[in-house]
């Protein structure tokens, strides 16, 4: 087949292009190591997530280690709970895993302005973790339709200094 | 529609005149072909105006420069239809009008029954006004109407029966449209043994391979979960299998909306900037990486998606930075006609051959206008591709202002562009207010670059979309270029020169409609010149479509067989979630 000469060095300029795309994204899951979303927090009830036993009462809970703290949040229509009626707060200078789902529709998990950003499935465990090393106030918005009052649906997260942020009162 | 035509003597007399100058019109050759495309084109451009004033209320009300004709709640009814009309209605309805122009116009032969042809245009018109009643219900209070579920009506939340009965008497439709096409191929291929596919009918069954492909998914999920579970014949469903099923077909259905661009880029582009198509060959490798990798990529829509391993998205993700080959092998191609055209028409430079071209006709013009933004908006596309880097953008406004630029300006823009050269020739009838006409595309592509480049920006600052009211109470947005009050300006000011664009589009098509024929000569024929590298070029195997659905296919249950399995293996309505009424 004839292909033209400039075609050519097009085609293989387009093919090292798309190589390269690859290879940044790789090297961000890789490299970077950037957890996608993806299976692993795995399936719970649909209408009543705290009755599976991966997901707890919505609150903050001390992780694994030190230094590390979970946080349970469930996204109803249109409310994050917590977030809306009270912020999630957390410390600076630390690991949060947010464990996030839905107990009724589709429903968006952003934090503004990071690239903390989940849909919130009801069945399915959405697991994000991000480090937070300065204090800082972040909005949380539901970025999927959820009805007629999804505009409304806001709330937000403190990263409060470590001196005030009260383990014994705050972490369940 | 009315036509002129009826009347035998002004239809001689008109039939003389068209002649005159070589130049016989495409309805008197093909009629049954030419009618079908009047009215697909007239249900499309019907949707295209309601979806445009749907567009302005919207931009007006979100940016929050004028909220007095909707409340916030009907602002998602405005929403959901505003995005069916326009991106499922307005432009597969206009592809099956060019695409029933295409095939006749390149096999030499009419649409074999008109009973037919009308029958699959009825199909998908009741279809569809079934679709936008279920919508438009839900304006009023006393209808029992309600499908405020916006164009990827995400399970559990619920509609009216009639939306979901309305899609799938449409989609079937559609697929009869492309029986008729592959039926005319076959005849053609009856009387025509050893020889290789016309272009343009090879591009209409490539896309319709393809559509047969991808609307299986959305099929599957209207058919099997969604319409059953409006009329209360099953109580839950799967929300995470129902929106892969959607997925599976709701990025193909991109290309859907693209191909009918391409069509015209490749077939019709050339020969309105004054020369050939550069390389046919190259045109259907094009069209086969269309057909083969369109459907394997739909995880892309779900990066942030819970439930789906990694490995999944990263498959989906390779897959759809390949399928950026096919659009860079066009951006190539396109620019190399074009430029071929400039120098045939006297163009010289490195540069300069540009304005040799003839930017005052209106069908190069808009084209040419669309495939320009459209680089832009494959380059915020690969944004999106890149799994990780999609976190910062998904779902926000990033996301809209993308697909403003692909299928509302390259696809939106080149339909209309299409049809100031192609009406004519289904109707008989020279264009009406020209001059309109000549103005339109830049008065789109302005409107477009205001309103696209204020979203992206939006987006990067975390404005989401398809919400009625981006304010919030806890917080303020912080923009990353420019200020969060001037993106909203923007976005309304640019919604509202697209929305002039749509109606000055529209003016020009109904004021030709209404003309009478005869009056005046066409100023265009369906003529199209050999491409520079022809056919002959081309190993055959390019034309054997039933090579390219089995890799198709194949790559299908690659990308899809695993994860689908894994939903399915605990119950197809496992885990178990009641449907939300909207």
């Amino acid at each position: 087949m004839h292909v033209h000469r400039f075609e050519r060095i097009w085609l293989v300029g387009s093919l090292l292009l798309i190589a390269l795309f690859v290879a940044t994204v790789t090297y961000g899951a890789v490299g970077a190591g950037y957890g996608m979303v993806d299976a692993g927090g795995g399936q719970v009830d649909g209408t009543d997530p705290t009755a599976s036993e991966n997901f707890r009462e919505p609150g903050v809970y001390n992780g694994s280690e030190e230094g590390h703290y979970d946080v349970y949040v469930e996204t109803q229509r249109f409310l994050f709970v917590p977030g809306t009626n009270e912020p999630i707060r957390v410390p600076a200078n630390s690991t949060v895993t947010f464990h996030v789902t839905s107990s009724d529709v589709l429903h968006g998990f952003e934090v503004v302005g990071t690239n903390i950003n989940t849909m919130t499935v009801p069945g399915q465990k959405a697991m994000v973790t991000a480090e937070f090393d300065e204090p800082a106030e972040y909005g949380i918005v539901c970025n999927e339709y959820c009805g007629s009052g999804h505009h409304t649906m806001e709330g937000s997260l403190q990263v409060v200094p470590p001196s005030e942020f009260n383990e014994t009162s705050e972490v369940q | 529609m009315a036509h002129a035509h009826d009347d035998p003597t002004s239809e001689n007399r008109a039939q003389s005149e068209l002649t005159a100058g070589n130049r016989v019109a495409f309805v008197d050759q093909y009629p049954t072909a030419a009618r079908v495309t009047r009215l697909c084109f007239g249900v499309s451009f019907t949707a295209l105006l309601i979806g445009a004033v749907l567009g302005i209320v919207q931009a007006l009300h979100r940016t929050n420069v004028f909220r007095g004709v909707i409340s916030s709640v009907d602002y998602y009814t405005v929403l959901t239809g505003h995005g069916v009309l326009l991106a499922l209605f307005f432009t597969i309805f206009f592809l099956s009008g060019v695409f029933s122009w295409g095939v006749a116009r390149s096999l030499g032969r009419d649409l074999l029954s008109r009973r037919f042809s009308l029958f699959w245009f009825g199909l998908q018109l009741a279809g569809a006004t079934a679709v936008a009643l279920a919508i438009f219900g839900g304006f009023v209070g006393e209808i029992p109407f309600e499908a405020d579920v916006l164009y990827t009506f995400y399970a559990p939340l619920q509609a009216h029966p009639l939306f979901y009965a309305g899609l799938a008497a449409w989609l079937v439709g559609t697929w009869l449209a492309g029986a008729d096409w592959i039926r005319l191929y076959l005849h053609w291929r009856r009387d025509n043994g050893g020889e290789r596919i016309p272009l343009q009918t090879f591009m209409v069954l490539t896309t319709t391979l393809m559509w047969y492909i991808a609307t299986i998914g959305v099929a599957v999920e209207v058919l099997v979960f969604l319409l059953p579970l409006s009329l209360g014949l099953i109580d839950s469903v799967d929300p995470l299998l129902t929106r892969t099923l959607f997925w599976y077909f709701g990025h193909p259905v991109v290309y859907f909306w693209l191909m009918p661009a391409y069509f015209a880029w490749y077939t019709i582009l050339p020969k309105l900037a004054g020369g050939r198509l550069f390389s046919d060959p190259l045109a259907r490798v094009v069209f086969v990486l269309f057909l083969i990798l369109s459907t394997p990529v739909g995880f892309h829509h779900q990066y942030a998606d819970p439930g789906i391993a990694e490995g999944f998205k990263f498959v989906a993700m390779t897959n759809t930075m390949f399928l950026l080959l096919p659009s860079f092998l066009t951006a190539f191609t396109a620019v190399a006609s074009i430029e071929y055209g400039a120098r045939q028409r006297g163009g010289k430079g490195y540069l300069r051959w540009m304005t040799a071209l003839p930017w005052s006709n209106p069908a190069f013009a808009g084209c040419a206008l669309a495939g320009l933004m459209f680089a832009a908006g494959g380059f915020s596309g690969i944004v999106n591709a890149g799994m990780n880097i999609n976190s910062l953008i998904h779902n926000t406004l990033w996301v809209p202002g993308h697909f403003h630029l692909t299928v509302g300006t390259a696809s939106a823009l080149t339909m209309m562009a299409i049809s100031y050269w192609l009406y004519p020739q289904v109707t008989g009838k020279r264009l009406q207010f020209y001059g309109l006409a000549q103005i339109q595309p830049y008065v789109w592509f302005i409107g477009m670059a205001l309103m696209s480049n204020a979203m992206h920006r939006a987006g990067l600052a975390g404005v989401p979309r398809r919400t009625a009211e981006p304010q919030y109470q806890q917080f303020s947005f912080e923009a990353v270029f420019g200020s969060v009050p001037e993106m909203r300006l923007q976005i309304a000011a640019g919604a509202l020169l697209l929305t002039i664009g749509a109606l000055l589009f529209v003016t020009v098509m109904v004021g030709t409609w209404l003309a009478e024929r005869g009056r005046g000569r066409l100023r265009v024929d369906s003529h199209l010149p050999e491409p520079i590298s022809g056919v002959s070029d081309s190993p055959r195997v390019l034309d054997n479509m039933k090579l390219w659905v089995v890799v198709a296919v194949v790559l299908v249950a690659i990308a899809y067989g695993f994860p689908i399995y894994s939903m399915l293996a605990d119950g197809a309505f496992n885990p178990a979630v009641p449907p939300v009424p909207v």
